[in-house]
């Protein structure tokens, strides 16, 4: 395979969907898929198999974005045509609908595509989301797919692939914003004869769904994305480390590997060059701290999922202490693009600081839910307000979690700050791999620290004194105030906590796990005031017993 | 700048790095821990599932120290020196943290030194009076753990576990046996025998009695000891674990 | 009669085995010094019927178990300037605390149907109002000293006393520790 033969592919497909009447896309990820985006996509085909003219192309294509209007139906979606979006598609509407696709659009169903949850978004990592067949490897070529990876491993050199990594300024997407051109420049600098590649889709915050949406959307980006990692740091062999609760992306993961091993785009001799990049799958058994490097790492080589202390980092000492190269999947997945169109174009997208877009998983009392990818350097408010519509049924803002359990909610007055790793990071909160829970003035910040604690304390995986014993002392804490049963010593007590759990835990997640109870002290301190009682009342530990004892 | 190279014993060579302790001028071999050097040096960091001759293991960070320059306090075992590196071993901070660290472990599970078999040669309670750790700010959990008698000569308390997985290190590092393990997550963690049979039903076990002489407290006992009657003895293992090596 | 120049001292033994007031006992003939410069005013070795309204030393023995436990506690809290948590009883809960890990009925059980020949059965009257779980001192009240040991030893004892007659703040954590 190379750059002629993926151009005849692109130019056939081209010429396939412009030969056509109609496309009709009906979005197959996972949240559409359960809420019935299945047996539409059936009932739209059976219609194009009847119709006499012919002519219509229905085609399951990944996550469009709008998850909270679910199923959607996107209709000719086209540089030539105008497209017409379908939201809250049922099985019985889809008659209606194929009938509409000559005449009068079904304005009952229509979704408009020029509100600004789409038309403020920038897509490079989603750019194909909702457009291509994710299980059609020709509908990625089409697209431009595996293009980056043919003239790489044709025409650049390794240290070229490097350069423009680095020149894109790219930072680590999974929550720690690493400069991905220096954690690659380290492993490639490693001298040993093996590394590894792994992609870390063990994506577990609670309410982030951005790294399942990349991969049941577009899967061949994320491979193209590793191939080329595998490329310019010299390794052959990587693993996807994704959660078995994905089943979706798991499958398409998987048929797409097939795919692109059967055209020579992975596997041994790549384009008839001698680089070698062979992808395997390791499934996640639904620990949240698998995510944490180090134990993936450990899970990975069929040991007990739990971090060790760094250094060494997997870039110096990984897998069966290879040097390593970990990213994210949104990381890799932007890899293409970079290669494609430079990194001096992926440098001018987004802030001095933090380049590029990001992917959000829009949630919580919030109009419009569901993905979105924005540039770096956005305001939260246009995130919240135009982006997500406001907050519905008349009730006011209160705040925004970013971040998931390691991460923070941030308050009104910080709503016009701009969305890069360092602000948030200032604000006491993260960027974290790219949760978004909205929450207005009915939600109790208290409650809100409690849950995240719960969260923490049931996934800590036991290894180290702070985050195993300490994330329960706090999660006792964090009931007895909500109950209204604590005083100011118990909030003195818990503030300490916070600061040792987060002071000397071994890995991320412990050092992390205070972030919530931390940011909503910050900014909602008076919610945990309003629930104390005075000292002089103090309780006694647990209840008297009383009656025929 | 480091040193010119030295051999080691074993040949290796190495290089020598100058750094600070506790305002302390101290020269050490780069593949040292901190703990290795400040320990060579007489400067004792507190320390509970660290014990020589096993691999290091860093989780209960009560040896985390100081190093200018990082944004967060690294555990002293793990962490290997480098030139320049300017370490605080006792801070008022790291004090507190110690005393805290050890509140949480003796809130976790029911430690009664009073009528333990290992009173008065117990690592954690040796380690509270170190740190003045005098009493426990945290609710107590009060939660019952099993006692397991089965085995013919020693016996596993799980109430005194301090989860510092030195017995599963050592029978799997140094006896070979890898009888002892960890199950559960975060605190329903647990150090089981086999596939969580009893310990007297173990076939992997030879009863070398290893676990019991490197528990820090009175988790792992020989059977028949009353309160403060256990003590325990790992010296040899620094001798094992290197006869291990040389093979 | 009550000397104004000397310091005042109430003591009091909660849930525990008193072998903290017999250590204190084991002063021996430092207490003839001591009765020159304290002045016990509460205490099971004393014959006060109450507690006065303003101590300057109040010392715990035993953990907090029963509902009067509890009052106490607080009393001694609310009328003494000082307030000492002594032995691993009252710093720690220690022996009485192990019955937290067992149903409240099972251990009733156990001390007054299973291991009783004569008349097993659960007594109706003069039984104390019990907690649900026993508990340190400090998780009912603030205390400002703690002095571990079961018991702690006579010359501890000493020390802390000493220190706080010749107006000093005693740090007792290098004589004695938990289980000592």
């Amino acid at each position: 395979m190379n750059l002629e033969d993926l151009a005849e592919i692109a130019e056939q497909s081209v010429e396939a969907e412009k030969s056509q009447r109609h496309c009709v896309r009906v979005c197959m990820a996972a949240s559409c898929q359960s809420s019935g985006a299945g047996a539409v996509l059936e009932g739209l085909r059976q219609h194009a198999k009847q119709d006499a003219d012919g002519g219509v192309h229905v085609k399951p294509v990944g996550c469009m974005g709008l998850c909270s209007a679910g199923p959607l139906v996107s209709v000719d979606a086209t540089e030539s045509k105008t497209e017409v979006m379908y939201k809250d598609v049922k099985p019985d509407d889809t008659e209606e609908l194929y009938a509409g696709l000559d005449g009068a659009p079904l304005e009952r169903l229509r979704c408009p595509t020029d509100i600004p949850f789409f038309a403020c978004q920038q897509r490079i990592v989603l750019k194909n989301s909702g457009i291509i067949d994710p299980e059609n490897l020709d509908d990625y070529i089409a697209a431009g797919g595996y293009s980056s990876l043919v003239r790489a491993v044709t025409e650049m050199t390794p240290a070229d692939v490097l350069r423009e990594v680095k020149q894109s300024g790219l930072r680590g997407r999974g929550g720690g914003g690493y400069p991905a051109g220096l954690k690659w420049s380290t492993v490639a600098m490693a001298p040993e004869p093996h590394k590894f590649v792994i992609c870390n889709a063990d994506e577990g915050d609670p309410g982030a769904f951005m790294d399942r949406a990349v991969l049941e959307s577009d899967p061949h980006r994320v491979l193209e994305g590793m191939a080329l990692a595998g490329y310019a740091i010299g390794a052959e062999h990587a693993y996807v480390y994704i959660r078995a609760e994905y089943p979706l992306a798991v499958e398409r993961l998987k048929k797409a590997i097939k795919q692109a091993t059967k055209k020579g785009l992975l596997g041994r001799r790549i384009s008839d060059t001698t680089f070698n990049f062979e992808i395997e799958i390791r499934l996640g058994a639904g620990a949240f701290v698998c995510g944490e490097e180090t134990a993936l790492m450990a899970s990975i080589q069929g040991l007990r999922g739990q971090p060790r202390p760094r250094p060494p980092y997997p870039a110096e000492e990984g897998l069966w202490e290879c040097p390593t190269l970990i990213n994210n999947v949104e990381t890799l997945a932007n890899i293409p693009s970079i290669l494609a169109r430079g990194g001096d174009w992926f440098k001018g997208i987004g802030t001095e600081t933090s380049t590029g877009t990001k992917v959000f998983a829009l949630a919580g009392r919030i109009a419009h839910s569901g993905l979105i990818e924005v540039p770096m350097g956005i305001r939260l408010r246009e995130i919240v307000e135009q982006i997500g519509g406001g907050i519905p049924d008349g009730r006011r803002f209160k705040a925004v979690q970013t971040g998931g359990p390691s991460g923070g909610c941030l308050p009104e007055e910080h709503l016009d700050m701009s969305v890069e790793y360092d602000t948030l990071r200032s604000a006491g909160s993260i960027m974290g791999s790219g949760g978004m829970i909205v929450m207005d003035e009915t939600s109790s910040m208290v409650d809100v620290a409690r849950y995240f604690m719960e969260f923490c304390m049931t996934e800590s995986c036991g290894k180290c004194v702070p985050c195993r014993a300490g994330t329960v002392q706090m999660h006792e804490l964090l009931d007895k105030i909500a109950e209204g049963r604590a005083t100011q010593a118990d909030l003195d007590l818990l503030e300490e906590l916070c600061d040792v759990v987060q002071a000397t835990s071994l890995c991320g997640l412990g050092q992390t796990a205070p972030n919530p109870v931390l940011s909503t002290l910050r900014y909602f301190r008076h919610e945990y005031d309003e629930k104390l009682r005075p000292e002089s009342e103090r309780l006694p530990p647990l209840p008297v017993v009383t009656g025929d004892h | 700048m480091p040193g010119p190279p030295v051999t080691t014993s074993t040949g290796m060579k190495v290089r020598v790095v100058t750094l600070k302790i506790n305002e302390h001028d101290i020269g050490a071999r780069e593949t040292d821990s901190i703990l290795d050097v400040a320990q060579a040096n007489h400067i004792r960091i507190p320390s509970l599932c660290f014990l020589e001759g096993l691999s290091t293991w860093g989780a209960c960070r009560l040896c985390v120290v100081e190093i200018e320059g990082y944004p967060r306090p690294v555990s002293a075992c793990s962490t290997t020196v480098s030139e320049g590196m300017v370490i605080t071993t006792h801070s008022d901070r790291l004090k507190r943290y110690r005393r805290t660290i050890l509140e949480l472990l003796f809130a976790e599970r029911n430690h009664v030194c009073s009528v333990c078999v290992s009173n008065g040669h117990c690592e954690l309670q040796d380690l509270a009076a170190e740190c003045g750790m005098d009493h426990v700010r945290v609710p107590y959990r009060n939660q019952p753990y099993a006692v397991d008698s089965t085995h013919e000569m020693y016996r596993v308390d799980h109430n005194r576990c301090v989860l510092c997985t030195r017995c599963v290190r050592v029978c799997d590092e140094i006896e070979g046996a890898h009888t002892w393990d960890v199950m559960g997550r975060g605190i329903e963690c647990q150090v089981i025998t086999d596939m969580n049979q009893p310990w007297g039903d173990s076939s992997s076990c030879t009863s070398c009695g290893k676990c019991v002489q490197v528990c820090p407290t009175g988790a792992l006992v020989k059977k028949g000891t009353a309160a403060g009657e256990m003590e325990k003895h790992d010296e040899f293992l620094p001798y094992l674990a290197q006869m291990r090596g040389n093979r | 009669m009550s000397d104004s120049a000397k310091i005042t001292l109430a003591t009091a033994w909660l849930d525990g085995c008193s072998g903290c007031h017999m250590s204190f006992l084991d002063l021996d003939q430092r207490l003839i010094e001591l009765a020159e410069k304290v002045d016990i005013v509460y205490s099971p070795i004393v014959d006060t019927k109450e507690l006065p309204r303003d101590v300057d030393v109040g010392i715990l023995e035993g953990a907090v178990s029963t509902e009067e436990n509890l009052q106490v506690a607080r009393r001694f809290r609310e009328r003494c300037k000082f307030l000492i948590s002594l032995g691993d009883c009252a710093v720690s809960g220690n022996v009485p605390s192990m019955r937290n890990t067992f149903d409240l009925d099972d251990v009733f059980d156990r001390a007054f149907v299973e291991t009783v020949q004569t008349q097993p059965g659960r007594p109706t009257e003069s039984l104390p109002t019990l907690l649900r779980t026993v508990v340190p001192i400090h998780h009912v009240v603030n205390v400002d000293l703690f002095v571990q040991g079961c018991p702690p030893s006579a010359d501890t004892i000493w020390y802390v006393l000493t220190e706080l007659i010749a107006g000093r703040t005693p740090d007792p954590t290098q004589l004695t520790r938990f289980g000592a």
